[in-house]
């Protein structure tokens, strides 16, 4: 089975680049991310044995990501098939009196499919070089999707992710360096099993070395301020499309991979250690994300600004422990399905009104209906207002912080979570009333099923977890929040 | 043996203050490529006793790509980019010179602060390996083409080889040549991407690369 999930898309996304034929192609997405799906629900069900020695195992942790993984890229395949389509229709696009031409659409679809591959072995790989090689190959495949549109600005936007991530990266490796070196002379195994065996014996300031390197190796690709400043480039100049993968499936992978340092770290007795720097990091992503929402002149930048809000809400949730940890997990199933959804609709906004600026986008609702109700609920959703899921999961981790006695914590969430709603409903609100601008071309237009059903699911799925949490759900999270919790 | 091993180190060292010194990109390719080929012969010195079958296939691998491959594709990047041969530095040659020398007595500070947990054959891995890093940080930050960004990309790279290869952490040889697949398809990468960069704005200055910002002043503020 994870065999399957890992060469499935692997060998699809290898074939589609010699596959002449788009309807093929296309379809093929489609097989793929149904298939992947298909393959994770019965993993989730039946956890499968583990494979090479361990070096593959779908532990809970494992499990819950790549769930998210892959619901979202089954919505990114709908979204993307009648996306492609009709990027192929005007191929010369015209953006601020600028030309360009699209990538091929077998290239994109290739790299589509091979970075799913490699999402699928990073949460699956217990192996510390392994996982290092996976997300690598994450960035590396996925800075063509992000230059999709030859445009001058993706371009930059690609240079910079490229760059960032590759050197971000590279500490991580010195991080597995560090790792090995913790256990002695005789040892220097990266499988995690056996640095959480050896726990007790591990060399204590070399572990600690190893998880800061892992962190701000790993942290900057999950976009932790302040080695976040790829990460609204790279969301803003990418097709819709991959922005929400980016940002609800790609964060996440590195999010897990720090964690698996702070796996080995819980193990050798210095998980306080690690808290520090995660709440540090996450109330400094809180700040930034803050500060560059408020003013924002994009509104793909805002959504980019706010997936950095809400990885700093996961880093604060791992390092208040306790069940603070399970509000994290479930924070990241519902920032994930939030955000995509929220992207989706962005790329239906940005085609149609050709203008990525906020002040020149107005009546959305009008124009746009669809689009226009779910930009509003997405709205709602993400900045945490009740009924939806992502204010449950805030929730969470501010009760933890007040019974844990960390009042001052408590009060920098809340208010700069209060800040960040203002920011944001000065740039949504606008965008989705008032009259349509008069110089638009086609004042009405036109929504096709497949632009907006991915979104509805996802805002349903999200509206459906504020009210009620499975218990297949709600075991799967706790099952993965107790991998990562310091028990004293 | 120690003193072999440590007037390699030490040329590693020399190369970084050579390389930031140097004012032509080819001659700066060209000593990156000599600084890796000389890491990768690190394991043949530090474990003159204990060379495997693995161990010389994977030095060999190495060689191959930090020797000829990265510089072969680096200067066809060169010259497809077609770009004047200066490396054009934010920062004076001396100065970074200067800096580069303080930089290696921090490291050696660090290194005298993390004792390491197992025998070591010499006491410069460490902060020749710190050093090697953090001048490729400086590089990145103080140069203005793409080029020698990934050149600086290259000498963090060859700065933790330094770190993986004299204390011979085993991993299996299917991860070590992984990592080097992903260190070359990068490099690949960015290659392409230095193509077009340089296609789409006549140059590869990365300075010019600054539209996407925020807070960027309205291009049409007055309106009637």
């Amino acid at each position: 089975m994870m065999f399957g999930l890992f060469f499935v898309p692997l060998v699809a996304g290898l074939l589609s680049f010699i596959i002449p034929w788009d309807r093929l192609r296309r379809t093929m997405l489609m097989i793929v991310a149904g298939s992947h799906l298909a393959m994770t629900a019965c993993c989730w069900i039946v956890a499968p044995p583990t494979a090479l020695n361990g070096w593959f195992v779908l532990d809970p942790l494992g499990v819950l990501f790549l769930g998210i993984i892959s619901v979202l890229f089954f919505a990114a395949a709908i979204y993307g098939v009648q996306y492609l389509a009709k990027e192929k229709h005007h191929r010369q696009g015209r953006d601020e009196q600028f030309l360009f031409n699209n990538a091929p659409e077998a290239v994109f679809t290739g790299c589509l499919l091979i970075f799913l591959a490699a999402m699928t072995l990073v949460v699956m790989s217990q192996n510390f070089g392994v996982l290092w090689v996976a997300m690598e190959a994450t960035t590396l495949v996925s800075a063509p999707l992000i230059y999709f549109h030859r445009h001058h600005r993706s371009l930059e936007a690609t240079w910079k992710y490229l760059l960032i991530c590759s050197v971000g990266i590279a500490l991580a490796l010195l991080g597995n360096l560090f790792l090995a070196v913790t256990q002695g002379p005789e040892q220097s195994s990266l499988l995690l099993a056996d640095l959480i065996k050896n726990g007790p014996l591990l060399n204590i300031p070399w572990l600690k070395a190893a998880f800061i390197f892992l962190f701000v190796g790993y942290g900057t690709k999950m976009g932790l301020a302040p080695m976040h400043t790829w990460l609204p480039d790279a969301h803003s100049e990418a097709p819709s499309v991959v922005s929400a993968l980016l940002s609800g499936a790609l964060l996440n992978c590195a999010f897990v991979s720090v964690l698996r340092g702070y796996q080995a770290c819980i193990a050798a007795g210095i998980g306080d250690f690690c808290q520090d720097i995660f709440i540090l990091f996450g109330i400094l992503s809180l700040f930034f994300a803050t500060i560059f929402i408020f003013g924002q002149t994009d509104y793909k930048r805002m959504l980019a600004y706010s997936s950095i809000e809400h990885m700093g809400i996961l880093s604060l949730g791992v390092g208040l422990s306790g069940a603070a940890v399970y509000g994290a997990m479930f924070h990241a199933v519902n920032h994930s399905l939030t955000k995509a959804g929220l992207f989706f609709i962005a790329g239906n906004i940005l085609s149609h009104f050709r203008t990525k600026e906020v002040k020149d986008v107005r009546g959305v609702l009008r124009v746009l209906p669809r689009s226009g109700v779910l930009w509003m609920a997405g709205f709602f959703a993400i900045t945490g207002t009740p009924p939806f899921g992502v204010f449950l999961s805030k929730f969470m981790i501010l009760r933890a912080a007040l019974d844990q006695g960390r009042v001052g914590l408590a009060v920098i969430f809340l208010a700069v979570l209060c800040a960040i709603f203002i920011g944001a409903a000065r740039i949504f609100l606008p965008m989705a009333q008032g009259a349509a601008p008069e110089d638009l071309k086609n004042p009405a237009g036109k929504e096709p099923g497949f632009s907006v059903l991915p979104t509805m699911i996802l805002l349903a799925l999200v509206l459906v977890l504020g009210l009620y949490i499975p218990g297949g759900l709600s075991d799967l999270l706790s099952a993965a929040a107790r991998m990562i919790t310091d028990v004293p | 043996m120690s003193s072999g091993i440590d007037s390699v180190l030490m040329g590693i060292i020399l190369m970084n203050l050579w390389l930031v010194a140097t004012s032509r990109i080819s001659a700066c390719i060209k000593i990156v490529a000599f600084q890796g080929i000389l890491v990768a012969f690190l394991p043949f010195v530090a474990h003159a006793s204990s060379v495997t079958v693995e161990t010389s296939l994977f030095v060999l691998a190495t060689v191959a790509l930090k020797g000829f491959i990265f510089p072969w594709l680096l200067f066809r990047a060169l010259r497809e980019a077609n770009v004047r041969r200066e490396v054009e530095p934010f920062i004076g040659y001396p100065v970074s010179m200067v800096f580069c020398v303080f930089i290696f007595l921090i490291s050696m500070w660090l290194g005298a602060r993390l004792p390491m947990p197992r025998p070591v054959f010499s006491a410069l891995v460490v902060p020749v390996s710190f050093a090697t890093i953090l001048i490729g940080f400086f590089i990145i930050i103080s140069r203005t083409k793409a080029l020698t960004q990934v050149l600086g990309y290259l000498v963090i790279e060859n700065g933790i080889y330094v770190f993986g290869m004299a204390l011979l952490v085993e991993q299996p040889v299917l991860v070590e040549l992984a990592i080097l697949l992903d260190v070359f398809v990068a490099v690949f990468v960015m290659g392409i991407a230095i193509f077009h960069i340089s296609r789409e704005f006549d140059h590869i200055d990365t300075h010019h690369l600054s539209q996407l910002r925020d807070w960027t002043a309205p291009k049409e503020e007055v309106r009637p």
